[in-house]
């Protein structure tokens, strides 16, 4: 069935002498570069999404229903690739709107081109407050940095009940960065110490040096916001050394990759993230298990996100009744609660949603619910 | 004390990996006074083929020992490389040989981008992991915390470049070598067979990219098809400053270098400028010893 819905849409992709309107939609995504599952979610739970608007008719715009067409760009994960891929996904493919980039780091420069150039940018899961800071265009799915080391501040002091915790983080990147910063303000607001705040940069695959110092000051828990290829390495690296406390992460964590690399060490680590499929709608299941007999696997955070932000996008688009960037965007900062498949998001003005996070623990080589925390 | 001592035994850990890279920098420079910019994507690919080996060995489930898997993936990966080696330089170099060296160096850069997006292309981009051949045993003494694994790789690694040092030393083709690197006019009138000798100098140099590529794997085991760049850098600064062209000065180097990456962090109190003190170190050097630390001075014959 889906793969009627895949091949229907590539033939509407193929001809591209059409004439008739359409809706056409950027993705920026991560498709090589260190994170290739994320933009590998990404671009699937895109096409998951037009496949299913063109299959029931199209997007109602107006009084007509247009078929929905997807362009997509490769970032190589690289900042400058992702500015550009905005760029030409603007001024060749005059795409009304883009959904990603993913990480931070390539979210941030291409919402400013998006900002520049007026046209409407959903970052699915870049979490740092600056992707959207000032920015009337540029819009997100996910929670921000702040309240995810908020999150991970308080797990720590109230459920771990750990007085002092270790940091080492990715200075290269700014999501690694800008959290790793949070949460050392809310820890130690919170009354805990942190006693390493140790970094690198993105590519080390030695982490032995930092993690001497780290074991030098005896924490009894050691925070890793890095994503899902560099963590296994981090934390094998860490109890080889004799570490020996808790290991928690953040939303980054969460791509089944990371189990893949990561093996025993792993076990009992626990991490924020957007959404725990265990617990999910029956919305959200039904996604979950159409997405599963797609692609043979589970969606994870980003794919999840991914399609929230394209159903955002769209529900904008109806109600605008038109296909013209400003109201598109006027239509979006107008929606003030939606609910979508990772939960409920409220909208307050900003492009920034408040919207609750779970905690999920690695047992049994799988991720686990643990605990929801709400903002 | 005990916080010294560990900090040298990563350091050794990682400048063992480095040094096994540059070598084969400084070999084929010795050589050909070229540098093989691919060397390490070579060390690269010498990581992916140990893995398949290691995944083939583990997977036939005839519960071999431990050492057995690891010396299998060991040859595999050492042989595939040297042949891989011999090939880029018979397809690659050896046309260029009369060209101008920048010729051959640009290349030489080429040929790793090519092996790069080779690997992307046909393995994906997804990180590998190489399956744990040995089982990692923590040990501990006087207070330093190491594995098995470690101990493993500085043994091997040292292992590798005292044969090496040995052939070059002490056999024909050891001999050989050196006299197409003293002079590689009269060498040839002398009955040295270059090119064979030139091969050889790859394929030595490669496989002993691709044994550091598996114990590399065995520390790190995350595998990217851009995994080469980095180390491949690091290596080739360790062939400089040691003194490139001489072989004990690449080993040299390349424990320096492991020790420059381990003790920034620590005495700088953040990794941040690990990389800038790296090259400082080798502009510095290279201002007042432009030969590197063992190089001898080359004069121009008239």
């Amino acid at each position: 069935m889906c793969l009627v819905w895949l091949v229907f849409s590539l033939i509407c992709c193929g001809c591209s002498t059409r004439t008739e309107p359409e809706v056409r939609l950027g993705i920026n995504a991560e498709l090589t570069g260190s994170k290739p599952t994320v933009g590998d979610s990404c671009k699937k739970a895109a096409e998951y999404l037009a496949a299913q608007i063109n299959q029931g008719g199209g997007l109602k715009v107006g009084n007509k229903a247009l078929p929905v067409r997807l362009f997509i760009e490769d970032n190589e994960d690289k900042a400058e690739s992702a500015a550009a891929a905005a760029q030409k996904l603007i001024n060749q493919n005059n795409v009304l709107a883009i959904i990603g980039p993913n990480a931070s780091g390539n979210a941030i420069p291409a919402a400013r081109i998006c900002e520049d150039n007026g046209v409407i940018m959903i970052s699915p899961w870049s979490t740092n407050p600056k992707t959207t800071e000032g920015k009337k265009f540029i819009f997100r799915a996910c929670f921000i940095d702040d309240f995810q080391g908020q999150v991970m501040a308080k797990f720590a002091r109230q459920k771990l009940r750990v007085g002092t915790a270790a940091v080492l983080y990715d200075v290269a990147s700014e999501y690694n960065k800008g959290i790793a910063e949070f949460f050392k303000k809310f820890f130690e607001a919170d009354g805990g110490k942190v006693v390493a705040f140790a970094s690198y940069t993105t590519g080390d695959k030695d982490f032995s040096s930092q993690l001497t110092t780290i074991k030098a000051t005896n924490p009894q828990l050691l925070f890793l916001p890095n994503y899902y290829n560099e963590v296994p390495l981090q934390v094998k690296q860490a109890r080889n050394q004799g570490l020996i406390g808790d290991i928690i992460g953040s939303d980054s964590w969460g791509s089944q990759e990371l189990l893949k690399l990561g093996g025993q060490e792993l076990e009992g680590a626990y991490f924020s993230t957007h959404y725990a499929p265990d617990l999910a709608s029956p919305r959200a299941q039904k996604f979950i298990s159409e997405y599963e007999t797609c692609y043979g696997k589970k969606p994870d955070d980003v794919a999840a996100l991914t399609y929230d932000a394209g159903l955002l996008l769209c529900q904008a688009i109806i109600q605008a009744g038109s296909l013209d960037r400003g109201k598109v965007r006027d239509a979006l900062a107008q929606i003030t609660e939606y609910e979508g498949v990772t939960g409920r998001m409220t909208f307050r003005g900003s492009g920034d949603p408040i919207k609750s996070a779970v905690i999920l623990q690695i047992r049994d080589g799988q991720f686990k619910y643990f605990a929801t925390v709400q903002p | 004390m005990a916080l010294a001592l560990q900090y040298l035994l990563n350091a050794l850990q990682l400048g063992s990996v480095y040094a096994l890279i540059a070598l084969g920098y400084s070999m084929v420079y010795g050589i050909l006074t070229m540098i093989n910019f691919a060397h390490g994507d070579i060390f690269m690919v010498g990581a992916y083929l140990a893995m398949w080996a290691a995944c083939f060995l583990l997977g036939l489930n005839l519960t071999f020992p431990a050492m057995f898997v690891f010396l299998g993936a060991l040859l595999f990966s050492m042989t595939l490389t040297a042949v891989l080696g011999v090939a880029i330089e018979r397809l690659a170099y050896r046309p260029l040989r009369q060209a101008p060296r920048v010729s051959a160096v640009i290349t030489a850069l080429g040929v790793g981008l090519f092996l790069e997006n080779f690997t992307l292309a046909t393995i994906g981009p997804e990180p590998r992991q190489i399956p744990a051949i040995i089982p990692v045993q923590q040990l501990s003494w006087a207070g330093i915390s190491f594995t098995n694994i470690q101990i493993l790789i500085i043994i091997v690694a040292i292992g590798l470049m005292l044969l090496l040092d040995w052939v070059v030393r002490h056999t024909m083709t050891g001999m050989a070598m050196r006299a197409i690197s003293y002079d590689c006019q009269v060498a040839p009138l002398m009955g040295v067979p270059v090119n064979r000798v030139i091969s050889l100098t790859f394929a030595i140099g490669s496989a002993i990219a691709g044994a550091g590529g598996l114990l590399y794997g065995l520390a790190y085991p995350v595998l990217d098809p851009y995994m080469g760049i980095r180390i491949g850098w690091w290596a080739f600064i360790s062939a400089v400053v040691g003194g490139i062209g001489n072989i004990r000065g690449a080993m040299l180097g390349g424990f320096l270098l492991g020790a420059v990456e381990i003790f920034t962090p620590v005495l700088l109190a953040s990794s941040t400028y690990r990389d800038c003190v790296a090259f400082s170190m080798l502009l510095i050097l290279l201002v007042f010893k432009p030969t590197g630390i063992l190089g001898r001075p080359t004069f121009e014959k008239v």
